[in-house]
């Protein structure tokens, strides 16, 4: 029985070798390689893409990145959690209704989703033509290519993914803390701050890191809603790939990338309640 | 019962095995496989099926975006192709890694319907390697009715009057080379001091611009949301002959000049099969259909005179005299091309 067990794990393993784990040490390797005028691996070690990312200019578009994708993943926290902790407390048929409505939009393509903001954002758009009507501005306002807009793509774009671990966590919350913690004496803040927020946090934190990886590392969101004028992370490798021949420093500063987000995933781990379920 | 369907199977794969290994030809003689590797929207697709007819041999066709990611895709192996389109950088890139083969000229008999102009470029000198195929100026795409004045340097995108509803291309190359040209330099250039310089300027004008485009500066012109954008040739013919408002101007300090040529890589089994169909698409009509089809400007005269006469006098497309007067054709950068990208990248996270 035990052996049948670890055979079955065996398709598993062998994806997770193939495609994430080869993968990972190819980045890892040529991050380390030197490059010809042609950017031909040349397998000899080098530091030197790393030193190279260590300066002042690809240090800037670092910190953008994680200004943007930390205030994304904090305003997907804060819209999030009441949402997942309406759509728990509701009953039965009202709930999946509402998962449901979660989960539709993401049948439709990402992209299509992102062009469409284009559309709300822009000049004569929705949003400016509701605004005007109402004679709040008479002006059109600059919406599309701002941080702004790239900050509501993400958010918009990534907001399931936060919702959804913290619902998963809060639907199989035991009502009889909650009637534990009233009985006791406990204040409705109280209650909230002490017994209920403490139990979610397992959800709370997968929530955080599948909305801080992708918002780290997106480069359509910025381009399409941010007009190609910020660079972000995912914009710079994309370019070390497409532009500039350069595939030893793309994958230097996506090695570096995956080293923040291993540590914000081990700093989590450590707030992970006992014997919490992940979702990834 | 299990016994056929055994036997069944060995045959299937017999046979499938058969297919792969032996160079099986046609009745033409021709192997009946070609893998064309093109620029998306660069063919009229009716002229594929019309080769397929010819000659029997059955094209299988893929598209790329960008030059960058047809080489990789080149390095990584997999299909082994035998037409590629790229441009005039990637060609003299590719000689230089060695990957394209030497072409038969005697396979190519109309190869005479080139223009002389755009032969023995400077990216493939002694004309070995490479066949032009399309070409065109990069320019300045603008709204004639809401600019009244005509625009005849790049100055103008750095105009205030028009501050953020100017575009520029989000593409290093193109960019900075645009304004090294309208600071006199050679849009080539590995000075250090004078890549700075340009950057200078564009740092100065990101203010005025309203976004970096790779495509979607077509959809904003034609929409009014941008009053003038960087533009090539090709698109300036289709946009304007949608939207009678827009002129297109190539500025007086020059600009860039680039052709997209056909070649054999190194990887093709077929090299026969592979000129036939490049002398194919040189032939004066299928390459005038496809110069129809696709809207830019073909380097084969012979196709020219089969065009519409507006098509012919229009000069967006055939600007009047040596085209080498108008602008310059960009070298592959070699090492020189990371200091463009950490210039492009200054600028970008201003």
């Amino acid at each position: 029985m035990e052996k049948k067990k670890q055979g079955l794990a065996i398709p598993y393993i062998a994806w997770t070798v193939i495609f994430s784990i080869v993968p990972l040490i190819i980045i890892l390797v040529y991050s380390f390689c030197e490059r010809t005028p042609y950017g031909d691996i040349v397998f000899k070690f080098t530091t030197e893409n790393y030193v190279k990312f260590f300066q002042p200019i690809y240090l800037k578009v670092l910190w953008r990145s994680v200004v943007l994708a930390v205030s994304s993943t904090l305003a997907c926290l804060l819209i999030g959690y009441p949402m997942a902790w309406i759509i728990a407390r509701a009953g039965d048929r009202a709930r999946n209704f509402m998962v449901m409505l979660f989960v539709l939009p993401l049948w439709t393509n990402f992209l299509l989703r992102t062009y469409a903001w284009m559309g709300l954002l822009r000049e004569n758009g929705f949003f400016n033509q509701l605004l005007m009507a109402i004679g709040l501005i008479h002006q059109p306002l600059k919406m599309l290519y701002t941080d702004g807009a790239v900050m509501v793509g993400m958010v918009y774009n990534f907001l399931p993914f936060m919702v959804l671990p913290i619902y998963s966590v809060l639907v199989k919350m035991d009502q009889g803390h909650i009637d534990a913690a009233n009985d006791l004496g406990a204040d409705p803040k109280q209650t909230f701050l002490r017994v209920i927020l403490p139990l979610s946090f397992p959800g709370i934190v997968s929530g955080i890191i599948m909305v801080f990886m992708p918002a780290l590392s997106t480069f359509i969101i910025s381009d399409l809603l941010g007009g190609g004028q910020t660079m972000m992370l995912g914009n710079l490798i994309q370019n070390q790939f497409l532009s500039a021949r350069n595939w030893q420093f793309g994958s230097a500063i996506s090695s570096v990338m995956i080293v923040m987000v291993l540590i914000t995933t081990l700093i989590s781990g450590k707030y992970r309640g006992e014997g919490s379920e992940m979702l990834w | 019962m299990k016994r056929y369907l055994l036997l069944t199977l060995v045959l299937v794969l017999a046979a499938a095995l058969a297919g792969c290994g032996g160079e099986k030809l046609n009745k033409l003689g021709y192997y009946p496989k070609l893998n064309v590797y093109n620029w998306s929207d660069y063919i009229d697709p009716e002229v594929l099926k019309d080769f397929e007819d010819e000659y029997g041999i059955k094209v299988n066709y893929e598209n790329f975006a960008t030059n960058e990611e047809m080489l990789a895709k080149l390095k990584a192996g997999g299909t082994s192709y035998d037409v590629l389109f790229p441009s005039d950088y990637m060609v003299q890139a590719l000689i230089e890694l060695g990957m394209l083969q030497e072409l038969d000229f005697d396979n190519l008999g109309n190869f005479k319907n080139v223009d002389p102009m755009f032969k023995n470029l400077i990216f493939d000198p002694e004309n070995k390697y490479s066949v032009p195929y399309f070409w065109g100026t990069m320019g300045i795409v603008y709204d004639s009715i809401r600019i009244p004045e005509e625009i005849t340097s790049w100055r103008a995108l750095w105009d205030p009057r028009y501050a953020g509803k100017i575009v520029m291309l989000d593409s290093s190359r193109d960019s900075i080379g645009i304004t090294l040209k309208m600071l006199g330099y050679s849009a080539n250039t590995r000075d250090l001091g004078e890549l700075n310089e340009a950057m200078e300027e564009l740092i100065k004008q990101k203010p005025l611009v309203r976004s970096y485009e790779i495509d979607a500066f077509k959809d904003m012109i034609a929409s009014g949301d941008a009053i003038m954008s960087l533009c090539w040739s090709g698109d300036a013919m289709l946009l304007i002959s949608e939207h009678s408002n827009l002129s297109y101007s190539i500025p007086k300090e020059g600009t860039n000049v680039w052709v997209d040529c056909m070649v054999v890589p190194t990887t093709s089994k077929h090299k026969r099969e592979a000129e036939l169909f490049i002398d194919y698409m040189l032939r004066p009509d299928v390459n005038a259909k496809c110069a129809l089809a696709v809207g830019y400007s073909t380097a084969n005269t012979e196709a020219i005179k089969l065009l519409p006469k507006e098509i012919q006098e229009n000069e967006v497309a055939y600007p009047k005299g040596n085209v080498w007067d108008k602008g310059e054709i960009f070298v592959d950068l070699g090492e020189f091309t990371i200091e463009y990208d950490r210039v492009w990248t200054e600028i970008k996270s201003r």
